[in-house]
């Protein structure tokens, strides 16, 4: 019965998995073209659906002929919003899957027809007539609130929403948090000195280089099957089910690798109107795609801002108090933008210790696209006004940008905007400034002048992120076993490029002392049959479904302990399973190999016990609490991640051409689980951030129609514009992560702008307060810096 | 000049086979190849030649095949990313992790792969000029031009035998 073969593996001889850069398990047949993504696959008896997109941003739909497009050969339905009387969203239901009576933006979708052929629903598309009497575009926040501003949902009384939630009707707010700390006016009268900016930038989009897709089809028996690419495969259930009245269970999302989230896909996107097309053409799979003009500006992309931040400040530079408003541009519909807005505004004044703040956050309708969350969920465009300001206060000071940040950043101990206290998992966010600035360079001087016309310049920015997330997020996994002993493992999570099941495997193999190639993860997510679990966002997965995960392992080790003590005849209590076998601590060489035990153990004489063991685990997040609508008061975040960032520019202040040199991040992650992955998540937020910053906002006429809604003149960053890239992580223990981890995955991108916009400010001798930073708005502001006369 | 009308059939030589295909004037090599032969290595990203996710190669040179005409590819030899076998390029883009959801790789690995064994000694300026065709939305291209650099020197050294 003891097995000595395996005697290496245990004491001595431990191998850790955890901060390995071990390659992705998915790696194989990404180079090799075999990932199947959602689009990939053709179903038996697949119809196509093609929709009409929205001409105008703000209109009454005055008539929609279908008659031309119905009698063309191989269309088996043209649909209108009267068809599918059904109010769709995330927290407030106020869109419905196409357009009824108004349209709210442009792009939105107005008709969809359903044929055997793709070519053919597209020639039918365009046989449908629409016509429109114009409305008055809100094309902004302010102008959204300005009194007369028109309503641009005039039932948003009836609409069902969360409690959370607390829409205004009459009005164009879809939601507004309010943080009231301490006494801000009183800070303002106490101060030496204030500051206040004013910032703006219009919407954006995450262009997941694959376009979002749905597959939907009514089997037989009602149930409703969906392929889909998301990023929240329960999500899209549960409020297909709140929304379109399906019981849960007569629901099956089917999620397999997407090709790029950012928060893109992380809420109901196709989902609905493709199962309202197949069970309107008798349940037929259907496939519903976008195209990429569709993806940009028709689905939703990242939310516009218009911001006012003051701050109040001791001589000596430390801050007592914050004045902040800020106004998202949600777009025609409310999607997550009135999350996002919560979570700015709980979020408030950047990672630092700000005794005294004021601050409302909201989410405002508009008539521009509509607008999800978007990779850092609202702490960027909050980061951004945060860190324009305290420049400006720091130039106000005449301090160094840097020490102002160092003397005010929120440490352990400290009180959120919320007023929740920092507890021990609280990262070290001076450590990971002072990091950032020797990374670049601060010391050596923040701006350079190369030459009569070249100047070279640094920036700095703090930033924190905590996820925003329901009070009772939870993850849930399974843990079974081979005859070969190797473990299977079933979450609920979706890869989305991040590497999740690498890192899942990696948290199993350290648990088990085996190789992570012994560990198995399924990589596709099947509501029915997989684990439940909230959604792939909010940088939450590795933490909550490695919770879950190393649980389920735990609950697997206790049940082979259990089966393994009478043959080993032992305690439960003595036995130790690692390196593949179940062996008494004390006296390791006498153990059974784990095939012998996870299966069922059977005696000499063919009597067998135990049976096929099955590890279950679970996680829901601890301690946190719905704020007050009054105050904010409560414990939205469950785990802050602190970092700093600093980058180099180099601009040509003849043109406004300019090239970013260098770009730094620190940020105190807890344990990395996988230093290559985890570099990755950095850089490639960081590259998210530049194009964000520079140039990725939608550009719009005066009556607001997209004027770039195409890759062609939407740009974002190509290679060979990538800067140098320098990250390092600070690893201050999240004792409640696996193995101590946090999460990172957005946290790379929220710095970015503010440290941008500040060595941008700094080269051309002039505070920016808008985005984006192109050539021309640089060229502009070093014009203007040159004289008062030039500044036109 | 051969003239084509409705439905025709073709031959289309892709990685190395023959292959008999229906084809419209109008079918984009994109479409046939993902929808007629079910080769979906090739990824549908903007079909208007902004992305190069669909980037193939048409007598080794990458090309978009999102706006390439089929018809324009008959007789000529195609390689996709299911002929792309064991490649050092595809080893680097493992190695240095040049990929995270995987969805522009297809097209940026052959656009890799054409540019290297075209210009096995090219400089970071060529590289550049090449590569920033494909946009890829994950990585921040760092590791991607890491990979390109990393299997320089097996293309370099592999090329006699390749040609």
């Amino acid at each position: 019965m003891s097995n000595t073969t395996h005697t290496a593996d245990h004491n001595g001889d431990r191998r850790s998995w955890i901060g390995t850069s071990l390659p992705r398990k998915d790696g194989p047949d990404k180079v090799r073209g075999r990932i199947r993504y959602t689009d990939d696959t053709r179903l038996p008896g697949m119809l196509y659906a093609a929709l009409l997109t929205s001409p105008v941003a703000h209109a009454r739909i005055d008539s929609i002929d279908t008659e031309s497009a119905r009698t063309l050969r191989g269309v088996r339905g043209v649909f209108t919003g009267d068809d599918f009387p059904f109010l769709v969203g995330l927290y407030l239901g106020d869109k419905p899957p196409l357009a009824r009576g108004l349209v709210r933006y442009f792009g939105e979708p107005v008709a969809a027809v359903v044929a055997e052929d793709e070519r053919t629903a597209l020639e039918a598309i365009h046989r449908i007539a629409v016509r429109y009497s114009d409305l008055p575009v809100v094309r902004s926040p302010r102008e959204a609130l300005a009194p007369d501003a028109p309503v641009i949902h005039p039932d948003m009384a009836d609409y069902a929403h969360i409690p959370a939630i607390l829409p205004e009707p009459g009005s164009n707010v879809g939601h507004r948090t309010r943080l009231r700390k301490g006494d801000a006016e009183a800070a303002f009268a106490a101060a030496d000195v204030s500051v206040e900016g004013e910032y703006e930038f219009p919407p954006g989009d995450h262009v997941a280089m694959e376009p979002r897709i749905a597959i939907a089809e009514v089997r037989s028996d009602g149930q409703v099957v969906i392929r889909t690419s998301t990023q929240s495969p329960y999500g899209v259930r549960a409020i297909m089910s709140r929304c379109l009245g399906i019981p849960t269970g007569k629901i099956t999302i089917i999620a397999g690798p997407v090709g790029g989230g950012f928060g893109g896909k992380a809420g109901i996107q196709l989902e609905p109107l493709a199962y309202l097309l197949s069970r309107s053409v008798g349940g037929a799979p259907v496939r519903l795609a976008n195209t990429r003009e569709q993806d940009l500006v028709t689905s939703p992309g990242a939310p516009g801002l218009q911001s006012r931040v003051a701050l109040a400040a001791r001589a000596d530079g430390t801050i007592i108090g914050a004045r902040i408003e800020y106004l998202f541009d949600s777009g025609g519909y409310a999607d997550y933008a009135v999350n996002v807005a919560r979570a700015a505004g709980y979020a408030c004044t950047g990672p630092y210790n700000i005794p005294n703040v004021h601050a409302d956050s909201l989410s405002v309708y508009t008539n521009h696209p509509f607008a999800t969350a978007y990779r850092g969920f609202g702490h960027i465009e909050m980061s951004y006004s945060i860190e324009r300001t305290i420049d400006l206060l720091a130039e106000k000071l005449g301090m160094d940008p840097v020490e102002l940040r160092a003397r005010n950043v929120i440490r352990l101990g400290d009180r959120t905007p919320s007023n929740d206290v920092l507890d021990e998992n609280t990262g070290d966010l001076p450590e990971c400034l002072r990091r950032a600035a020797a990374l670049i360079g601060w010391d050596e001087g923040s701006v350079q002048r190369i030459d009569a016309h070249t100047v070279r310049a640094k920036g700095v920015s703090c930033y924190w992120k905590a996820p925003a997330i329901p009070t009772f997020t939870d993850a849930a996994a399974m843990i079974s076993f081979n005859e070969d002993a190797s473990i299977n493992v079933v979450t609920g999570a979706v890869e989305i490029g991040q590497g999740i099941f690498t890192g899942i495997s990696q948290l199993v193999a350290e648990k088990f002392g085996i190789h992570p190639e012994r560990v198995h993860v399924v990589d596709e997510t099947i509501t029915d049959r997989s684990m439940h679990d909230w959604t792939t966002a909010a940088s939450r997965t590795l933490f909550m479904v490695g919770r879950a995960v190393l649980s389920a392992a735990d609950d697997a080790v206790a049940q082979i302990k259990r089966v393994a003590s009478a043959p080993l005849r032992c305690p439960e209590e003595d036995l130790e399973v690692y390196g593949g076998r179940v062996f008494i601590r004390d006296v390791p060489s006498h153990g059974l190999p784990l095939e012998e035990v996870v299966l069922g153990f059977i005696y000499p004489n063919g009597n067998a016990v135990g049976g096929p063991i099955v590890g279950r685990g679970k996680y829901i997040a601890r301690h946190l609490t719905s704020i007050d609508p009054q105050t904010g008061e409560g414990r939205p975040g469950l785990e802050w991640t602190l970092g700093a960032q600093g980058v180099e520019v180099e601009v040509d202040l003849r043109d406004g051409r300019y090239r970013v040199l260098k770009s730094a991040c620190v940020m105190d992650v807890g344990q990395v689980i996988n230093p290559a992955l985890a570099r990755g998540q950095v850089v490639g937020a960081m590259a998210m951030g530049v194009g964000y910053t520079t140039r990725e906002s939608f550009a719009f006429d005066s009556r607001g129609r997209v004027q770039n809604g195409k890759l062609r003149d939407f740009k974002i960053v190509r290679f060979g514009e990538h800067p140098e890239y320098l990250v390092d992580f600070v690893e201050t223990p999240q004792r409640d992560g696996p193995y101590n981890a946090r999460g990172l995955g957005e946290q790379g991108i929220v710095g970015m702008p503010g440290a941008l916009a500040s060595a941008f400010s700094r080269a051309v001798g002039r505070q920016l307060m808008q985005l984006p930073i192109t050539p021309e708005y640089l060229w502009r502001e070093a014009r203007a810096a040159e004289g008062p006369r030039s500044a036109g | 000049m051969k003239r084509y009308d409705g439905l025709s059939e073709v031959s289309l030589i892709i990685n190395n086979r023959e292959r008999r295909v229906p084809v419209r004037p109008g079918d984009t090599l994109l479409r046939t190849l993902r929808e007629t032969l079910g080769m979906v290595g090739s990824k549908m990203g903007c079909e208007n030649g902004d992305c190069g996710a669909c980037t193939v190669l048409v007598d080794g040179k990458p090309i978009k095949s999102c706006i390439t005409l089929t018809l324009d590819a008959v007789d000529r030899s195609v390689t996709t990313i299911e002929g792309l076998e064991d490649e050092p390029i595809q080893q680097t883009f493992l190695d240095h992790y040049g990929f995270q959801c995987g969805f522009c790789t297809p097209g940026m690995l052959l656009n890799a792969h054409a540019l290297l064994e075209t210009h096995p000694d090219a400089d970071a300026e060529t590289v550049r000029c090449w590569m920033e065709s494909n946009l890829c939305r994950c990585t921040g291209y760092e590791p991607i031009e890491m990979a390109i650099d990393a299997a320089r020197e097996r293309y370099r050294r592999e090329g006699s035998r390749r040609r």
